[in-house]
């Protein structure tokens, strides 16, 4: 499903990945760790499609479409989800409006009529319910005000309306308690199937308890440097990044 | 001949017009008076410091439309509220257009200034109010002293009007350029509520100029609640200069939605003669390409315990400009009083400028006042989240926009000038989504 080769990405000339290389096949869960700074969120901003991100190298390959000319709605219509780690708050657009505007602009792309309105408020409210969500805060203005939770929760409702091929979570987990992050797991594990693809992208192994990620990735000033199963987190866990700093030393 | 001797020199042929013999004709003589003296208004002036009239008096306008002009319910409807029942007093090149209006006298007069200027029963109403809130700075002088036409509105004490009033100026384009001064005025009496829509719509790409005087008198505990939607094409330039008197606890409120146009100037005036007044002025500008748009806002307190809200949003795109000139004036009698003043904008391109100054002078010493305003772009963070979630570039930034026009959108109280300004503003924004927030 995507495949990243020798990837290279730089931000107003400071390059910060570094030669990145990664396949996601469906049905699979990846997990990306690693210290601050390593480039982790750069990463899901590019496959994402940051404009101010600019790909000096290598080539990122969605369904066996080169993606990097291609905007970040144009990503999101085929089929590419970023959970930001900072959901954006936008004053005096509501929740609903803001996910009927998405869906039925992704379904103009795809030659689709706009999807009726019973149809909608019925997808809303299966979807509100999977995530635990209040029917309130639906109407109210997207992210603002809302609890690191919340934004954290809404992330993943609007994941589940959306229902991408590929759902990159950049540090869902932080900001959240323990209730919190059960029910966003949950979540992501109700979607899961053998046609989707996540990206796990966390700093602690506390989410990979319950979302449970077949490969491991450590990366590190920009690289992916240790690659392993879900047992490598634990031992990340144990013993630090350091550990694996004086490896590569 | 520039406009200003033109336009003096047909005061004489208007002279031949009109009855000359009234009370109304004395006060048009001392304006044609005041305009002469004073001309047009130049930048050196600091009220006109960031427009210039200069351009759009080089045309040769007609200043008297020569024929009439007749057009067709079905070619105009769509400028017109009409999923609603509503009077309507439509003007085609500053004429009267009797089969597309509807008028009443059944309790409330809804009809023509030219009645109210000619009838013996219109003759104190006339006298008590005609010229009295306008000034006589000297475009609101050349429209006092052409005044003819317009609409007339009188609604007597404890009537609540049941349906919106509309007031239409409608240009055909027949002159090659054609200059209209419409005359409005409305008298709310006591306890009476009233709603108007005005609109000045060019059917062709001729070049018009509306100089427009509108004065309104709310009385004790009237509410009138006005809506001026303005988006013409860019070959119409209008001046519009609206007078409002307020008695004790009457609300009045003024609406200004501009999107097209070339020149557009909005000379506001609210005056507070009584306590426990409320007084709104809300106004979403849309502008682009070399569009200009200058909101100049006048709130006097005279009196205690009364308030003001002024709230305007700007979205500047091309080499559009703006000015937001907002004066509030508190008296020092007018204590207890609370004026908020805000005006925020954001510029979408390189190229577009807005000028906004707010101005209080305050001389009463225990009042709330505070103003704000915020030039902005649009948040490059908040483009990104949304592209993300596969709304395009384009929808995106007009949702953004919509959005922070919104809250000027959420205290029009009727629900067909909502709809009707929301579907105006996805139009001047080039999107088809539906805003439904």
């Amino acid at each position: 499903m995507l495949q990243i080769k020798n990837l290279h990405a730089s931000v107003e000339d400071k390059t910060i990945l570094r030669g990145i290389n990664l396949e996601v096949k469906a049905g699979e869960v990846h997990a990306i760790m690693g210290p601050n700074g390593s480039g982790k969120s750069t990463l899901a901003s590019v496959i994402a499609g940051k404009e101010e991100y600019e790909t000096t190298q290598g080539e990122i390959i969605f369904d066996g479409d080169d993606i990097d000319e291609l905007a970040a709605e144009e990503r999101a219509h085929k089929g590419i989800f970023l959970s930001f780690q900072y959901p954006v708050e936008i004053p005096g657009v509501t929740v609903t409006n803001f996910m009927k505007t998405a869906i039925n602009e992704t379904r103009k792309a795809k030659g689709l009529d706009e999807m009726p309105a019973n149809e909608m408020l019925k997808l809303i409210r299966e979807k509100s319910e999977l995530l635990e969500i209040d029917r309130k805060f639906l109407s109210r203005s997207l992210n603002q005000g809302f609890s690191g939770g919340e934004k954290k929760r809404n992330e993943i409702f609007q994941m589940a309306m959306l229902e991408p091929k590929l759902a990159i979570l950049d540090e869902t987990d932080s900001g959240l308690d323990i209730d919190a992050l059960r029910i966003v797991a949950n979540g992501v594990n109700k979607l899961k199937s053998k046609d989707n693809a996540v990206i796990v992208i966390t700093h602690y192994q506390r989410l990979l308890d319950y979302i449970v990620p077949d490969f491991v990735h450590v990366l590190h000033n920009g690289k992916i440097v240790k690659s392993g199963p879900k047992e490598l987190a634990h031992e990340l866990e144990e013993k630090g990044y350091d550990w694996i700093k004086q490896e590569l030393v | 001949m520039d406009l200003k001797e033109k336009l003096v020199s047909s005061f004489m042929a208007f002279e031949n017009q009109v009855d000359v013999d009234t009370y109304v004709h004395g006060i048009r003589t001392e304006a044609i008076k005041t305009f002469e003296t004073t001309g047009f208004p130049t930048k050196k002036q600091e009220a006109w410091k960031y427009t210039s009239l200069n351009k759009i008096l080089k045309e040769d306008y007609s200043v008297f439309p020569k024929q009439e002009n007749n057009i067709e319910y079905r070619d105009v409807k769509k400028y017109l509220i009409h999923d609603i029942d509503t009077y309507k007093i439509i003007f085609i090149d500053g004429k009267y257009s009797s089969h597309l209006s509807e008028t009443t006298h059944d309790g409330i007069d809804v009809c023509l200034m030219s009645a109210a200027l000619s009838k013996p029963k219109y003759r104190l109403v006339i006298e008590n109010y005609f010229n009295k809130a306008a000034t006589n700075d000297s475009l609101s002088s050349l429209n006092t002293a052409f005044s003819s036409e317009g609409a007339y509105i009188h609604i007597p004490k404890n009537k609540l009007v049941n349906k919106p009033i509309q007031i239409v100026h409608f240009s055909t384009g027949n002159e090659s350029a054609l200059m209209l001064q419409p005359r409005n005025l409305i008298v709310v009496d006591e306890n009476s509520h009233v709603q108007i829509i005005e609109r000045h719509q060019s059917l062709t790409e001729n070049a018009v100029l509306t100089n427009s005087v509108t004065e309104v008198f709310a009385k004790k505990r009237a509410v009138v609640d006005y809506y001026k939607i303005q988006n013409d094409n860019q070959k119409a330039s209008l001046i519009d200069n609206t007078f409002i008197k307020q008695k004790q606890e009457s609300q009045a409120s003024v609406h200004t939605f501009t999107f097209g146009g070339n020149l557009t100037r909005n000379n506001l005036n609210f005056y507070q003669h009584g306590e426990r007044i409320d007084s709104t002025l809300k106004g979403v500008t849309i502008i682009g390409d070399k569009q200009h748009v200058d909101h100049n806002t006048l709130v006097h307190h005279i009196e205690p315990n009364c308030e003001s809200h002024q709230d305007y949003k700007g979205i500047y795109d091309g080499n559009a400009t703006g000015v937001f000139n907002g004066k509030v004036i508190v008296e020092k009698l007018a204590q207890k009083t609370n004026a908020f003043q805000a005006n925020n904008n954001i510029l979408v391109s390189d190229k577009s400028t807005i000028n906004t100054k707010p101005q209080l002078e305050i001389f009463a010493d225990d009042v709330k006042c505070s103003h704000g305003c915020t030039i902005g772009q649009l948040d490059d963070d908040a483009l990104f989240y949304m592209k993300t979630r596969g709304i395009p570039e384009k929808e995106a930034k007009a949702l953004l926009m919509y959005a922070f026009a919104n809250n000027v959108l959420e205290s029009v109280k009727i629900p067909e000038i909502k709809a009707r300004i929301t579907k105006l503003i996805a139009t001047k924004l080039g999107v088809n989504i539906g805003f439904n927030l």
